[in-house]
C-alpha cells in the first residue's frame, strides 16, 4: 500500500521520465535493482523520504525522485521499479531499462539482495553492459549474516571491476560507504575496466562487425557493444524507445543496416537465430553470474532457509492456509473494531462539546443564525464526524496491515488464492494489488503494474474497487457499529462486527472473482497467462518504525485529505439545505428524485444522493447523509455517536437500510481520483468507462436483491 | 527410477537439474530470467493449499509457478 503524500491521490500518476534538477551541477543517480531488495529503503534513507516500502516484490512500481547532498554535490536519485532484467518484458522493465539507457543517469546503484545474489547478479551484469558508472550494493547483510551466508566484497568488487558495497539499509549508517562509493566514482578519472561478458564465438563474431559501425555513429552515445547486442536480438521495444531519443529510425541507417545484415549472415551460418540467441544470450549472463558469487558467495550452513520453509509449511500448507488466512483478516478488523470503539467515544465527546463552544462563541457576539448554521452546524459538525468516525479505525486497522504486509505475508495469500484466479483467467498477483486497494484504490490501480499481461492487468483494474479504500472502511465500520454492535450491546458485538465486515471483505473478493471470470468470457478473453511469483523471505519488520510510519504518513495524511473534502462538502450541503426552491429546499428536491430509484435499492433518495456527491471522496458519503437529515428536520443536538443512530433511526433506517448502504458502499462508482488514475493508466475511455460501469450495476444488482428478498421474507 | 519428466512431476524435497524449457515467449524469457536455464538445480519446496501453484527453490529464491508452466520445464533428475 503505497500510501504517503507522494503516492495516492492526483499525485500518485506516474510523473514519468522528468528530472528535476534545480542546477545543472546536480547529479542524477538510478536506483535500480530486482523486485525487494530493500531499493526503496535504500533510497528513503538516503534522500529522507518516505517512499512507503513493504515486503513483497512490485512494491515500487512508479520512478520517485528524492534528493540528497554529500560533501560538495547533490545527488539526484530516482527509484526505479524493481527488475530481474532489463530485457523489458514488461512494463516496469521498459521503465527501468529505458531510464538507464536514456535517462543519461550520471551513475546507477543496483542494490541486490546478499541471500541471493547470484539471481541478482544477472541485472548487475545487465547493467554493467550498458554503462560502467555502476555503484552494486549488496543490501541486507544483516540477513545474510543470519543465514549464515559469508560475501566476500573485496573478491566481487575485483571480479566486477566496479565498487561493490556491502549494507543494511535498515540501518542508516551502513549508507554512508555507499554514498561514499558513489561519489568516489564520479569525482575520478581512473580508467574503469568493468567486466565484460564473454558470449559464444558466433555472437562475439556477429558483434565484432556491428560494434564499428555503432562507434563510428558520433550521434549515438548509447555502449556500442551493448547496443550492438540489442541490435542483433532485435529487441523491439528497445528500437522504438531508441528511435524515439535519437529522433531517427536506426534500421533505416544504410551502414547500420548493411553491417546488420552481414553479422545476421554469420548468426545464422551457426544456427544463432531468434530463441537460439536469446537463449544462449541469457545463459551467457546467468552463468557468468553463477561463476562471480562462486568464489565470493560461502554458505555456511547448508540449510540456511530452513526456518522460513518451516513458517511456509504452517501458512500456506493444505489445512492450515486458509484458516490462518481468515483468521488473520478478522484479527485484524476485530483488533480494529473493539480498538477504536472506545477513542472514538472520546474524541466525538471531546468535539461536539468543542461545538457547544463554538455555539456560545457565536451566541456571545449576536452571529447571525445563518453563519452559526453554516460554521459551526455545517462545517465544523462535519469535520468533527470525519475525524471521530474515522481516525480510530485507521489509525489501528493502517499499523496491522503494514505489518503484514513488512513480514513478507501477503505473496503468501497470492499463492493461496492464486487458483482462483487462474480459473477467472487471471494473475494471483491481482491478490497484491487488492491489498494495496485496501489503502487507496488509485495506489492500488497503480499497483496493476506488477501484473505482466495487459488483458490480466485491465481485469485487476476494472475489479479493484470491489475492495473498500480507506474512505470507504470508516464508512462500514461506523455502520458497522452503530447497528450491530450498539443493539447487542456486550461482548459479542465486537464478535458480530468483525464477522459482518470479514463478511463483507469476503463478499468484495467472491465479486472479484466474479466479474473477474465473466470478463474472461466476454470482453476480455483469454487464457491465463504464464505466472512466477516470488515468496520473499520472511523479515522481521520494525514495529516502531511501522507505527510512527503509518500513523503520520497514513492516517493522518488521509484524514487530511477527507477533511479537506468534507469541509466544502458542509458548507455545500448546508447551503442546499437552506435554499428554498417552491415548497422544498434544493437539496429534498434532489433526493426526492432520486428516491424512488433509491427506495428499490433498498436506499432512499438522500444516500444515494450522498453516494452522488461522495465522487470526489467516498469519506463524506456518511457525513452528508447526517447532514441532509438534520438539515430536514428540526435541528437536534447531536452529544455523541450514538444520536447519530438514533437519528438514522428517525429518518427510516433499518438494519436493511444499513445493509444496503454498506453494500453499495462496497460496490458503486470508483472515487474520482482513480477514475482519473484508471484513465493514466489504460489510456483508453472505453476501459475507465467499464470501471465505472462495472462495480455500479452489480452493487445495484447485490443491493436490489438483497431490498427485494427481505422485503418478500419479512 | 523415478520418473520425473518436467517440473510439474516432482514430490515435495525433490531436486532435479533443467533439461530444457519447452516455453516460448515472454514466459520462456521470464523463466530464463531467473535463472533456470539448462543445467539449473531446482527444488520443490510444496504445493499451494488448493495444490496449485507450486514453489520451487531457484538459484536461492522461491518461485511459485503455475502447473501449465511447469510442465513445459523438462528435467533430469
Amino acid at each position: 500500500m503505497g500510501l504517503t503524500n507522494g503516492s495516492t491521490g492526483r499525485n500518485a500518476v506516474d510523473s514519468g521520465l522528468f528530472i528535476k534538477k534545480s542546477t545543472p551541477d546536480e547529479k542524477v543517480i538510478a536506483v535500480a535493482g530486482n523486485p525487494n531488495v530493500g531499493k526503496s529503503t535504500v533510497f528513503n534513507n538516503l534522500t529522507g523520504l518516505k517512499q512507503h516500502t513493504g515486503n513483497w516484490p512490485g512494491k515500487t512500481v512508479t520512478n520517485a525522485q528524492g534528493y540528497c547532498r554529500y560533501r560538495d554535490t547533490t545527488y539526484v536519485l530516482v527509484d526505479i521499479p524493481g527488475t530481474y532484467s532489463l530485457m523489458a518484458h514488461s512494463a516496469e522493465e521498459e521503465v527501468a531499462r529505458n531510464f538507464i539507457c536514456f535517462g543519461e543517469p550520471d551513475a546507477v546503484i543496483v542494490v541486490c539482495d546478499a541471500t541471493c545474489l547470484e539471481r541478482n547478479f544477472n541485472l548487475v551484469l545487465q547493467t554493467i553492459e550498458i554503462t560502467d558508472q555502476v555503484v552494486v550494493c549488496v543490501n541486507l547483510m544483516d540477513e545474510a549474516k543470519k543465514k549464515n551466508i559469508r560475501i566476500d566484497l573485496d573478491v566481487l568488487s575485483a571480479k566486477l571491476g566496479v565498487p561493490v558495497v556491502g549494507t543494511t539499509a535498515r540501518k542508516k549508517k551502513s549508507l554512508d560507504k555507499l554514498i561514499l562509493s558513489v561519489y568516489d566514482l564520479l569525482h575520478s578519472n581512473e580508467e574503469k575496466t568493468p567486466v565484460k561478458i564473454q558470449y559464444i564465438k558466433p555472437i562475439e563474431d556477429a558483434v565484432a562487425i556491428i560494434e564499428p559501425v555503432i562507434r563510428k555513429k558520433p550521434d549515438i552515445n548509447i555502449n556500442a557493444r551493448w547496443l550492438s547486442l540489442k541490435l542483433l536480438d532485435y529487441d523491439e521495444t528497445l528500437i522504438t524507445a531508441l528511435n524515439a531519443y535519437l529522433g531517427y529510425d536506426i534500421c533505416a541507417d544504410h551502414d547500420i543496416q548493411e553491417g546488420l545484415a552481414l553479422a545476421q549472415q554469420v548468426l545464422s551460418d551457426n544456427g544463432m537465430v531468434k530463441e537460439a540467441l536469446r537463449d544462449s544470450m541469457v545463459a551467457c549472463l546467468v552463468l557468468s553470474a553463477e561463476n562471480l558469487c562462486i568464489d565470493a558467495v560461502h554458505f555456511d550452513k547448508i540449510n540456511y532457509n530452513a526456518k522460513d520453509r518451516k513458517i511456509d509449511r504452517i501458512l500456506t500448507s493444505k489445512w492450515t492456509g486458509f484458516p490462518i488466512m481468515i483468521a488473520l483478516l478478522m484479527g485484524v478488523f476485530w483488533l480494529t473494531i473493539t480498538g477504536a470503539n472506545f477513542p472514538s467515544r472520546i474524541l466525538s465527546d471531546g468535539l461536539f462539546w468543542m461545538e457547544d463552544r463554538f455555539t456560545d462563541a457565536f451566541h456571545f457576539f449576536n452571529a447571525p443564525d445563518w453563519l452559526h448554521g453554516m460554521f459551526v452546524l455545517g462545517l465544523y459538525r462535519v469535520l468533527a464526524w470525519v475525524v471521530s468516525v474515522m481516525l480510530p479505525p485507521m489509525a489501528i486497522f493502517f499499523p496491522l496491515f503494514t505489518l503484514l504486509e513488512d513480514v513478507g505475508y501477503l505473496p503468501r495469500v497470492a499463492f493461496n488464492l492464486d487458483k482462483y484466479f487462474k480459473r477467472c483467467c487471471a494473475s494471483g498477483k491481482q491478490v497484491l494489488t487488492m491489498c494495496m486497494g485496501f489503502g487507496c484504490n488509485a495506489a492500488g490501480i497503480i499497483g496493476c503494474r506488477i501484473i505482466d499481461s495487459p488483458r490480466e492487468r485491465l481485469l485487476a483494474i476494472i475489479t479493484n474497487n470491489f475492495v473498500p479504500c480507506n474512505g470507504r472502511f470508516p464508512t462500514l465500520i461506523s455502520i458497522l457499529t452503530m447497528f450491530f454492535v450498539g443493539a447487542a450491546a456486550g461482548p459479542a458485538g465486537p464478535v458480530l462486527s468483525t464477522l459482518l465486515l470479514t463478511g463483507l471483505i469476503v463478499l468484495g473478493v467472491f465479486m472479484t472473482f466474479i466479474v473477474s471470470n465473466m470478463l474472461s468470457h466476454t470482453i476480455l478473453k483469454g487464457i491465463p497467462s504464464s505466472f512466477t511469483l516470488e515468496l520473499p523471505p520472511y523479515r522481521k519488520p520494525q514495529i516502531g518504525k511501522v507505527i510512527v510510519r503509518s500513523l503520520f504518513d497514513r492516517t493522518l495524511f488521509v484524514l487530511g485529505r477527507a477533511v479537506m473534502v468534507a469541509a466544502p462538502a458542509g458548507l455545500i450541503i448546508w447551503i442546499m439545505a437552506n435554499i428554498t426552491i417552491g415548497d422544498f429546499t434544493l437539496l429534498s428536491h434532489c433526493s426526492n428524485f432520486l428516491d424512488p430509484f433509491a427506495r428499490w435499492l433498498g436506499m432512499d433518495g438522500v444516500i444515494l444522493f450522498a453516494f452522488i456527491l461522495g465522487f470526489p471522496a467516498n469519506e463524506i458519503v456518511v457525513p452528508i447523509i447526517i447532514m441532509a437529515y438534520m438539515a430536514s428536520g428540526s435541528i437536534m443536538e447531536l452529544d455523541s455517536l450514538w444520536d447519530l443512530k438514533q437519528l438514522l433511526v428517525d429518518h427510516g433506517w433499518t438494519w436493511i437500510t444499513a445493509i444496503s448502504t454498506m453494500l453499495f458502499s462496497l460496490m458503486h462508482w470508483p472515487c474520482s481520483t482513480t477514475c482519473l488514475t484508471i484513465k493514466k493508466e489504460t489510456q483508453s475511455l472505453k476501459w475507465t468507462a467499464v470501471s465505472i460501469i462495472v462495480p455500479t450495476i452489480m452493487g445495484m444488482l447485490a443491493c436490489f436483491a438483497f431490498a427485494t428478498i427481505t422485503r418478500v421474507l419479512i | 527410477m523415478n520418473h520425473i519428466h518436467t517440473l510439474k512431476d516432482m514430490k515435495q524435497g525433490q531436486t532435479a537439474k533443467v533439461k530444457s524449457l519447452l516455453s516460448t515467449g515472454s514466459i520462456r524469457r521470464r523463466l530464463q530470467d531467473i535463472g533456470l536455464i539448462e543445467g539449473t538445480e531446482v527444488e520443490c519446496l510444496q504445493k499451494s493449499p488448493t495444490g496449485d501453484p507450486t514453489a520451487y527453490l531457484i538459484r536461492g529464491a522461491v518461485i511459485a509457478l503455475r502447473s501449465e508452466d511447469s510442465s513445459n520445464i523438462l528435467v533430469f533428475p
